[in-house]
């Protein structure tokens, strides 16, 4: 499995899912700077986390012009799956591969903290290695979290099923309590209509490793080689 | 040419920091303001001098970059230089 990390400047959380796609696919992600004109051929795309442009204007803004944005989404379009974590989610959004936008968290605090998150598919190319209803411990560290999209949108992403994790408590009950930054319908990732884009808050990168203190994450990027090779 | 371009949160898009905003002048003592909604101003220097061109002009950026019409609705107003 082929893999190309994108670096905007600003990106923080690169190297970290670098060594993650290293460790759990056996293969070393080509790094893209974004001003390139071309992501060489892979099989998956991964924006990273962190602050690309400093989330001027809105967060995701600037990097959803970037140069290599035009070869991301015809590569996404043709069928190339990609990975947004966090800032890479804000990305989707703006560059419109993925619907709604990521508001400023209802607290207005920037949230850093392990939560739990409930696995609603266990049949998609970034989850096969989880089982439905999994509680997952991963961690979030984001401003903007809220998943806002008008109703018909949530109910389009809720029928056709790419809701893909949800804030929950501890038992797996998604409540309002559970839900960190007022995200609607407790919404952590989604999915595109083809199933091969999935924008996620919650960083898999930072819980896949023994040695940082869980390995919840691991499956995520144990699914990706599993479908992808 | 002068752009001056009013960026706003659609009505039913919740708005915490406007919120927070109008917790904050209600703790200074400002009693009455029973809403408030936050958005952004920019404004643009333009080269164009024609009006129907840089209203063009200035509603492809906006769509394009400037707001986000998930949540946002823009306005703008043109002022000869």
């Amino acid at each position: 499995m082929k893999s190309s990390v994108i670096v905007f400047p600003g990106s923080n959380c690169d190297r970290d899912v670098a060594v993650s796609l290293e460790q759990l696919t056996g293969h070393a992600p080509a790094m893209v700077w974004h001003g390139d004109a071309e992501v060489p051929d892979c099989d998956l795309i991964v924006l990273p986390g962190g602050f690309s442009y400093g989330d001027y204007l809105r967060s995701g803004a600037m990097a959803a012009h970037s140069p290599i944005m035009s070869d991301i989404v015809a590569k996404a379009r043709s069928g190339v799956a990609v990975l947004g974590i966090c800032n890479g989610f804000q990305v989707l959004t703006e560059t419109q591969l993925l619907p709604g936008i990521l508001m400023r968290n209802a607290s207005l605090k920037f949230i850093c903290r392990d939560v739990t998150l409930r696995v609603e598919r266990d049949d998609t190319i970034f989850t096969n290695r989880y089982r439905k209803g999994d509680v997952i411990k991963i961690p979030v560290a984001h401003h903007d979290g809220n998943f806002f999209s008008d109703d018909e949108t949530i109910r389009a992403l809720e029928d056709e099923g790419r809701i893909v994790l949800r804030y929950c408590d501890a038992d797996g009950e998604a409540s309002g309590d559970a839900n960190p930054n007022g995200s609607r319908a407790n919404i952590a990732g989604i999915l595109d209509q083809s199933g091969r884009i999935l924008g996620l808050m919650p960083h898999p990168e930072r819980l896949a490793d023994e040695a940082l203190g869980g390995t919840d994450g691991a499956p995520m990027f144990r699914s990706l080689l599993e479908a992808l090779h | 040419m002068k752009a001056r371009i009013k960026i706003t949160l659609k009505s039913g898009v919740l708005d915490p920091q406007g919120k927070a905003i109008a917790n904050a002048l209600g703790a200074l003592g400002f009693a009455g303001v029973d809403g408030v909604r936050q958005g952004k101003y920019i404004e643009l220097e333009l080269s164009e001098s024609d009006p129907k061109r840089a209203e063009a002009e200035v509603t492809a950026m906006c769509e394009q970059l400037l707001a986000n019409t998930v949540i946002e609705n823009y306005q703008f107003e043109l002022e000869p230089a």
